[in-house]
């Protein structure tokens, strides 16, 4: 991806200042210091947009979606389905009755595992998937593959972090009947070329999901020049509520697919003997959908989009390229991931030989920088890497290269505290 | 002064005490902290009158952890295992000497449970043998 902005312009162009007063949490103080909020890959912070969208609807016209004949109730579901809308074009969704809302990306890719996986991978069917994934995008497909008798084939990473290309599209080329791949690392921050891998995937004959939780709140993602299969990702990553998260899936696939829960609001009509299901996409979301929080994602999605997710991209790599050469410059500081900017998203994961990462994180802690410290529910990665843990700063919109200086700082303090 | 990264702390974790595997241990118990990869073995020689007349563990983590099991270690040779039975979270937070948050107190109590486990003449924490082959 070409950077052409220049730090100090593609900052003025997104005017952070006025961003970060939108965000209440960010004037708040940790240990007497002014929050430095470098944990976005975890979760992020929720602007006041979507806090008013949310409190609307409780205070105004909440009511039961799908349901009531009064006015409230049409009015929620208005919103709600309005939401849907909103996330079909923030993703390039043919239909919005292809988005299925869900808790979270793990919720998503769920549901594909058991629903789509359960009656189409057989034993013998060979399961593709790589080192870089989060355990929610790894472990429902090992699991399908040991029940089904499949073969799991985990593709590996240079020693940069980048997918082993060469491996992944021989894997494929000897035949797949599923590709279960990561847009982009959390633990790294790396970007696969999913495009282009789509197209060996398909060659092979192999259904793609692609887990979507780490690009989709920095990126722009269109699921039809992806050319993917399914697509996961969590709402509280970008901007929207917890409990917020989209499943989005080919209508020709879902339809052909039997439900992953069963309750009210899925079925169409239901007899001593039998269930018929309702229709897309309302098939896959069983019981009281989290509606509010649908709203309330919808809300971010009016936020980010009116920002462009390619300016919220350059800004974040101008911050990478403020900060890195920083940290490259420390001693014994290793930095995991490619050191260039290209195929990267704001996410620095690094180590300090002789602090521990839970240390590191205990100590940045007192000046007020909230990092992850930990394997980023990422443990075969973590094993290739040889190292138990690391320390992850991960960047968004509303952070400043003033921030990324405390970050550094606070990592000098850390070296001077351990004597290393 | 840092309060919780204390001179002592930092020195038991670069300089562990009775560190390194127990040739012709009696008792030895292993267990983890799957959330940051925290390590620790406990190692007890105990000779026929019950009590302990070595004691080494080995692992790898954070100061937290690799410095609470150094201390601890300090304190257990001469005791009984009933003794040791009898050890609990308050005598080794009191003896760590420093505030301990809660997201890090498992760090602090990892030298602890494998010291008991040892204790108990076990390897691995009872339901974990279980637990493991029902996941195999």
């Amino acid at each position: 991806m070409a950077v052409t902005a220049r730090p100090s312009s593609a900052e003025k162009a997104l005017d952070v200042e006025r961003i970060r007063a939108d965000f209440p949490v960010l004037s708040q103080t940790v240990h007497g210091r002014p929050l430095v909020w470098l944990d976005n890959a975890s979760t992020s912070q929720k602007p006041r947009a979507v806090l008013d969208a949310m409190r609307r609807v409780y205070e105004e016209h909440n009511a039961n979606i799908h349901r009531g004949v009064y006015e409230f109730s049409e009015r929620t579901t208005a919103a709600f389905e309005e939401a849907r809308a909103k996330v079909a074009r923030f993703i390039n969704a043919p239909e919005a009755r292809e988005i299925v809302f869900v808790r979270n990306a793990t919720e998503g890719l769920n549901l594909v595992a058991y629903a789509w996986g359960r009656d189409n991978v057989k034993a013998g069917d060979r399961i593709v998937t790589t080192v870089l994934e989060h355990h929610s995008n790894f472990v429902p497909w090992q699991q399908l593959a040991k029940d089904a008798g499949a073969e799991l084939v985990v593709i590996d990473v240079d020693d940069e972090g980048r997918l082993r290309l060469d491996q992944l599209r021989r894997e494929l080329e000897r035949g797949a009947r599923v590709l279960a791949l990561t847009h982009t690392s959390n633990g790294l921050g790396v970007v696969n070329p999913v495009a282009e891998i789509v197209r060996w995937a398909k060659s092979a004959g192999a259904t793609v999901i692609v887990d979507a939780a780490q690009s989709a709140p920095h990126t722009s993602v269109d699921v039809q020049a992806l050319g993917c299969d399914f697509l996961a990702f969590s709402g509280h990553k970008m901007l929207g509520p917890v409990g917020s998260g989209v499943v989005w899936g080919r209508a020709s696939l879902l339809e052909r697919m039997r439900p992953f829960l069963y309750g009210g609001d899925m079925i169409s009509r239901v007899s001593i003997e039998r269930s018929e299901w309702n229709e897309l996409p309302w098939k896959f979301e069983a019981g009281t959908s989290s509606y509010v929080d649908a709203i309330g994602l919808g809300a971010a999605i009016d936020y980010l989009s009116d920002i462009g997710m390619d300016r919220i991209h350059t800004h974040e790599l101008a911050l990478l390229r403020h900060l890195l050469p920083k940290l490259l410059a420390e001693d014994g500081l290793t930095v995991f991931g490619p050191h260039g900017l290209e195929e990267r998203v704001g996410v620095v994961s690094f180590d300090v030989k002789g602090i521990h990462p839970h240390d590191m994180a205990t100590l940045l802690d007192r000046e007020g920088v909230a990092v992850r410290a930990g394997h980023h529910c990422n443990h075969p990665l973590m094993t290739r890497l040889g190292v138990p843990a690391t320390t992850r700063a991960s960047m968004y919109l509303y952070n400043t290269t003033e921030e990324c200086d405390v970050l550094v700082d606070a990592v000098q303090k850390a070296r001077k505290v351990f004597g290393v | 002064m840092d309060d919780l990264y204390r001179d002592y702390i930092l020195d038991h974790y670069k300089n562990p005490r009775n560190y390194g595997e127990l040739e012709g241990a009696t008792h030895h118990y292993h267990d983890t902290n799957p959330l940051c990869g925290d390590e620790i073995t406990m190692f007890l020689l105990v000779g026929e009158d019950g009590r302990v007349q070595d004691v080494h563990f080995t692992g790898r983590g954070c100061a937290i952890s690799q410095a609470s099991a150094s201390i601890l270690t300090d304190e257990v040779k001469g005791k009984t295992l009933d003794e040791l039975k009898g050890f609990d979270r308050d005598h080794v937070l009191n003896n760590l000497g420093i505030t301990i948050s809660p997201a890090r107190i498992k760090c602090a109590l990892l030298s602890l449970k494998a010291l008991k486990g040892a204790a108990w003449g076990l390897t691995a924490w009872p339901g974990e043998e279980v637990k493991q082959a029902a996941t195999e």
